[in-house]
């Protein structure tokens, strides 16, 4: 490529690195707890009576680990090395992105004692407790020192739209992980909310559903924005719709909290207020799909040969999913059947394996090699083994989530003669276990193909520098 | 919430959708002062960016789910305290007691408010009604041997009693087993239909202050050999010469308040059959702290024809098959 980039060694590669290899061992560990939990749920009696396998407290550390263990360092390393690249210029303090490094490492670590031993806050995707909470917002605002701070440093004159992605993500998580827990401590493991009540629900769920919306979203459109045109080798198909879908995004996920509170305590105008911004946020949340796919146009040929940018576009397609699934289910009528039921877990696994971790498969198979002097991964075969792991696991848990979280809302609506409930709800348990082995044989796809993934990273980050020739299949950006 | 917030939330509401209504509108425009289709000239590490019109069928949508949402917003309640032309409500919300739900129902129908949740009462009510209505016309005794009246029976048990009782009636720690004849309020059928409209409440008092460490020992002695269960002797008499302060209720043979013909829900202790256990732990614990047992009415929650039909399924178990 013609242009003017400063040479590799300007930037900082370390902590990319770092956090690049970092997500493939949280990715497998956080899979890893997943699996075993969907195992528990068919056969409860793996828990084997000791508590700290219990699923209560099993299920948060799963989630803590693939958010804000796999799926956040993937975005430290990529947000970093991106900063880096589109603004050429090197970040704005290696002090300070080390600390990130370390610090978030220190409290993923913090998080995994904790939460088997039963200490947490209760509130969901937020079970951390205050000395915890505390670490996580001091290592945010030196994400956030770090991130700006190259930004202003930028050799450029435009910011690139993956940067205005990551920014808005790394500004609002900040704002929601410190209002969210808010609490007051009474020993050095527990505290209790400030919130009360409903107040307490909608705030949690203001939080809930952008952890989601920021994190899980305009993070992740970030990586979107830089590593598909590279690894396509195409133009992004159109500023105007990224200017339009970005604004529009984060000014409307902000409200769609409520949703997950339909048919509560919730005062009714919060409901419709989250319910109406809910489903206009379908709209820009496919022109963020579109861009991408469209990115495409003139280089879908590169997909029948190389399986990276396969994740990467394959990834897309479950964002498009998910994002148009989702506004469904925040439609009151709808979430009267979808609530509480497994396709909600369906509806966030889509989003969470289809979308977040694809997406972050895909870029950390084009940064491996990039920042360990590579042309290639040690093996494109084994990617491509990757992809059809991962395609069929995710295919075969939310097939499962789907048909058993529909038929449990039938279940449980489903009326006699004379008024009365038809099942009782262990009836609909029981009509649920098939699926939830076939969830559990997903998980295991998914967990395999991680570890192939481990295998071929393994092998390319111990190469010799060079040895790794541009293999014929692939084109390095 | 007050008029301050509520023109708060809807000066936010509107002019959020009134910023991305403009900036739909100004991005269909081209004011980049390049062609369409062209690159803007930018480039981020060799990423270009071109300079596509949206998608039209992207922009219809769009604009279809804002026209939707303003129609929704004013139909429904949504921008703060404007109720919506519609006048809906999902439910009588911020009512704290029975009463004021009761009371809120009466004021919403008054008024003509749309209540979701009260409608859906009603017209449930209204189709299911009649079949509870006929019923409630035969007595219990007949109904106790209808397998439809039965079955409809025991799906009400199974919604509102299996919680505690259990699926199979068997009852728990606490909660009456209602297949066996020992009945803590009478098993007639008036009994039972009685228990289930009104509730009970069951008020054993702790006796430690009044007994003693070593009374509270000799009263299990004694309540326990009651039920033929070996025990220390010695325990069991000087138990047995204290007893009079527990006949009030539970008879002077110990038999229950059933048997005295008195509604209190003192259990026959001469059965073998123990509500909170019968380890000598489990009835120590009883007489030294006490038990308040407490059955919910359901006159308000079912309604008394159900209730009624619930009494011959309730009845119907404990009878021989």
């Amino acid at each position: 490529m013609s242009q003017t980039v400063a040479s590799q060694t300007e930037y900082n590669y370390k902590v990319v690195r770092q956090f690049a290899i970092m997500t493939v061992i949280w990715g497998i560990v956080g899979m890893g707890v997943g699996v075993f939990i969907a195992a528990q749920l068919a056969w409860p009696a793996l828990n084997f009576d000791i508590p700290w396998l219990t699923y209560s407290r099993l299920r948060p550390l799963h989630t803590n680990a693939v958010i804000f263990a796999f799926g956040t360092s993937a975005l430290f390393a990529t947000s970093y090395y991106v900063v880096q690249r589109t603004c050429q210029t090197r970040l704005f303090s290696d002090k300070l992105a080390s600390f990130t490094f370390w610090g978030w490492q220190a409290i993923i670590v913090a998080a995994a004692i904790t939460l088997p031993l039963g200490i947490t806050s209760s509130k969901e995707y937020a079970e951390l407790e205050w000395p915890i909470d505390i670490a996580i917002a001091v290592v945010w605002v030196t994400y956030a020192v770090v991130f700006f701070g190259t930004l202003i440093n930028r050799k450029v004159s435009h910011i690139y739209v993956a940067n205005w992605f990551y920014a808005g993500f790394i500004i609002t998580v900040a704002v929601l992980h410190i209002v969210n827990s808010m609490a007051v401590p009474v020993s050095l493991t527990k505290s209790y909310s400030i919130y009360a009540g409903a107040v307490d629900a909608m705030v949690q769920w203001w939080y809930g559903h952008n952890a989601v919306g920021f994190l899980l979203t305009a993070g992740f459109l970030g990586m979107m924005y830089y590593f598909v045109p590279k690894q396509a080798g195409r133009p992004v198909y159109s500023y105007r719709l990224s200017v339009v879908h970005f604004w529009a995004l984060v000014s409307l996920y902000i409200w769609a909290g409520p949703h997950h509170l339909h048919y509560t305590a919730l005062p009714d105008w919060t409901q419709s207020l989250g319910m109406v911004m809910s489903v206009i946020l379908f709209v820009p949340s496919w022109g963020g799909m579109i861009n991408g796919i469209m990115t495409l146009s003139g280089a879908w040929h590169k997909l029948r040969t190389d399986p990276v940018l396969r994740f990467l576009v394959v990834s897309l397609s479950f964002y498009g999913m998910s994002t148009f699934e989702g506004p469904m289910m925040a439609i009151k009528s709808v979430n009267a059947l979808s609530h509480y039921t497994d396709w909600t877990v369906g509806h966030v696994h889509s989003g969470a394996l289809g979308w977040v971790a694809m997406i972050s498969i895909g870029a950390i198979y084009h940064l491996i090699p990039a920042l360990f002097g590579h042309a290639n991964m040690y093996s494109v075969k084994l990617v491509n083994t990757h992809f059809w792991l991962h395609t069929v696991g995710v295919v075969l848990y939310i097939v499962a989530m789907w048909i058993s979280g529909v038929m449990q809302g039938l279940m449980w609506r489903a009326v006699n003669s004379d008024g009365t409930l038809m099942y009782s709800f262990v009836q609909s348990l029981e009509a649920s276990y098939p699926f939830y082995i076939m969830r559990f044989l997903g998980g295991v796809f998914i967990v395999v193909g991680m570890l192939v993934m481990a295998y071929n990273v393994y092998r390319t980050v111990t190469a010799k520098s060079g040895s790794l020739a541009t293999d014929a299949n692939t084109q390095m950006a | 919430m007050t008029s301050f917030w509520s023109i708060w939330v809807i000066v936010l509401t509107l002019a959020c959708l009134a910023l991305i209504f403009g900036l739909l509108i100004w991005n269909l425009k081209n004011y980049t002062g390049v062609e369409e289709g062209a690159s803007c000239g930018h480039e981020f590490d060799g990423i270009e960016e071109l300079n596509n019109p949206l998608p039209k069928w992207w922009t219809y949508m769009f604009f279809a789910t804002f026209v939707w949402s303003v129609y929704y917003l004013a139909m429904y309640p949504g921008l703060g305290n404007f109720a919506g032309l519609l006048g809906w409500t999902s439910s009588n919300q911020g009512v704290i007691s029975l009463e004021e739900s009761k009371q809120a129902v009466l004021d919403a129908k008054d008024k003509g408010v749309w209540v979701q949740l009260d409608k859906e009462f009603e017209a449930a009510d209204e189709r299911f009604g009649p079949i509870f209505k006929a019923f409630a016309e035969q007595d219990v005794l007949t109904l106790a041997k209808d397998s439809d009246a039965l079955e409809i029976g025991q799906r009400l048990y199974a919604q509102n009693c299996a919680q505690c009782h259990g699926s199979d009636a068997r009852g728990g720690l606490g909660f009456p087993n209602l297949t066996d004849k020992d009945w803590l309020y009478g098993g007639t059928p008036d009994q039972i239909k009685e228990t289930l409209l009104n509730g009970r409440i069951a008020a054993m008092p702790g006796w430690e202050a009044a007994l003693g460490e070593q009374g509270v020992k000799e009263m299990t002695a004694y309540v326990l050999s009651l039920s033929g269960r070996t025990v220390n002797q010695k325990d069991a008499d000087a138990g047995k010469a204290k007893f009079a302060m527990c006949a009030a209720c539970h008879g002077a043979d110990g038999t229950g308040s059933v048997a005295l013909g008195l509604p209190f829900g003192a259990p026959d202790l001469t059965d073998n059959i123990w509500l909170y256990g019968g380890s000598k732990r489990a009835v120590e614990e009883s007489i030294r702290h006490g038990r308040a047992g407490v059955m919910p009415a359901w006159k308000d929650i079912l309604g008394e024809d159900k209730v009624h039909l619930l009494t011959a399924y309730v009845y119907s178990l404990s009878q021989e098959k």
